[in-house]
């Protein structure tokens, strides 16, 4: 009789076990595969997130309650809105306070309301992680090819006799809004590069208290700088976008890569070759697209520019062609501002790697260059030999009354 | 070098004009971001 008994409430116990492991579930009218956890996260969610693979999380980031469901305040649980405690952290984690009720914050700005957002950290270890990485070999590579170029190659020299004669090549105004967009960029990629590698590459070797200074003066000079940055960028594009335009002498001189590798070897050019083209028209697309990134850091949250450039790319169906997920039409404040920072920082890193070229060739890489953009002046051969053809244009309109001078 | 010259003083004087210039605008992000309840002197 007692194992009869004893088998009936092993049975009442199993019973009781499978009931407390299933009444969750059905008492929140969870089915699918969150039945087991009553609609909460799974192993399977678990394992996935510490593989770094990506989940779906509509089932947390919609369980946010309903304040219009709510039972009234005199039944059980009404006096919570509609909205239990979990639901109402589920908001304030995924940003969705605001459809629960009125939300007032103290501090103002689009980003005021925004206390919780996971992308910051992605961003953090991208920006601390491969964009600093790659940037970084990027500029010593460029740096190490032009090191090695100059060893193998030697500086360019001008291979005729020198003419003692001078020709105007850049007039005042040229000269002035050169060296406008060239001061203002040095002063920008050193202080960016600073801003960039302090936490990581200057705070170890000088410590905080020394760096706190270089940061604050790095932060002003790098905001206010930007607008002679701009105003040099549009100068120079006005004066000579027209000078710019490709022609068919710069196929014969990329044939010959200039002459760059070759001495005595000098293609025809007018008032800019192929190379100096190819700077031109690389300075004016990355100087307008870190213009407007950089616009975007510097009035916080004002000039959002991802979310509807996703939105024209989705349009268009780029991503679909590339193989991608449609874009992010939605983007938080906070990830407009990473994405502009990481964009502007590639770009920046792009336009330096170019202007050390740029640089290297305008100073100890060509004999003459300098003096350019350095007096205006250059020696009568070292036009003949660079830009042969616009010698020819020059001294045909300046025949009578020649602005030629003698070489001081 | 003239040229030269006159562009990196106005570099300079660009930049401080800026930094007035958008302080007196109210764009400083003490002004755009703050609230009156939130004390930042």
């Amino acid at each position: 009789m007692s194992r009869i008994i004893q088998s009936f409430l092993n049975l009442v116990f199993a019973c009781l076990c499978v009931l407390s492991i299933s009444v969750p579930a059905i008492a929140q009218g969870v089915d699918g595969p969150r039945a087991t956890t009553g609609g909460a996260q799974t192993l399977e969610d678990i394992l996935k997130r510490q593989n770094d693979q990506k989940i779906d999380e509509s089932f947390r980031s919609e369980a946010i309650g309903s304040p219009a469901a709510a039972a009234d305040e005199r039944d059980q649980l009404g006096v919570l809105g509609g909205v239990a405690d979990s639901e109402f952290w589920r908001a304030f984690r995924y940003g969705r306070l605001d459809e629960l009720g009125d939300l007032s914050v103290s501090a103002r700005g689009p980003a005021a309301e925004v206390v919780i957002q996971d992308s910051g950290m992605r961003w953090l270890e991208f920006r601390e992680g491969p964009l600093a990485t790659y940037g970084g070999y990027l500029l010593l590579g460029v740096l190490a090819i032009l090191l090695l170029f100059l060893l193998l190659r030697g500086r360019i020299r001008i291979d005729g006799e020198k003419a003692g004669t001078t020709i105007q090549r850049f007039d005042a105004i040229e000269r002035f809004a050169h060296w406008l967009l060239a001061g203002s960029f040095v002063l920008l990629a050193i202080t960016g590069l600073t801003l960039l590698f302090g936490r990581m590459a200057i705070i170890p070797l000088i410590g905080h208290e020394a760096y706190a200074p270089f940061a604050i003066a790095g932060k002003w000079v790098h905001n206010n700088v930007s607008w002679a940055f701009m105003l040099g960028l549009v100068m120079v594009t006005v004066l000579w976008i027209a000078h710019n335009i490709p022609n068919k002498h710069d196929l014969k001189w990329i044939a010959v890569a200039g002459g760059l590798f070759s001495k005595g070897v000098h293609p025809p050019a007018r008032k800019f070759n192929a190379g100096q083209k190819l700077i031109f028209w690389g300075v004016v697309v990355l100087g307008v697209s870190i213009s407007a990134s950089g616009l975007s850091l510097l009035f916080p949250f004002e000039l959002p520019m991802f979310a509807p450039t996703f939105e024209k790319l989705n349009a268009f169906g780029i991503p679909g062609i590339l193989g991608m997920e449609p874009l992010p039409e939605t983007l938080m404040p906070h990830e407009e501002m990473q994405l502009s920072q990481i964009w502007h920082t590639i770009i920046a890193f792009v336009f330096i790697a170019m202007i050390f070229g740029h640089i290297y060739i305008g100073s100890v890489g060509m004999e003459g260059a300098f003096d350019a953009m350095g007096s205006g002046q250059v020696d009568e051969q070292w036009a003949k030999e660079h830009h042969g053809l616009w010698y020819e244009e020059v001294t045909d309109d300046t025949a009578h009354g020649a602005d030629h001078k003698p070489a001081e | 070098m003239k040229s030269m010259i006159f562009a990196f003083l106005a570099v300079a004087v660009i930049a401080v004009a800026a930094d007035f210039g958008l302080d007196y605008a109210g764009f400083s992000s003490q002004d755009a971001t703050s609230g009156p309840s939130v004390r930042l002197d």
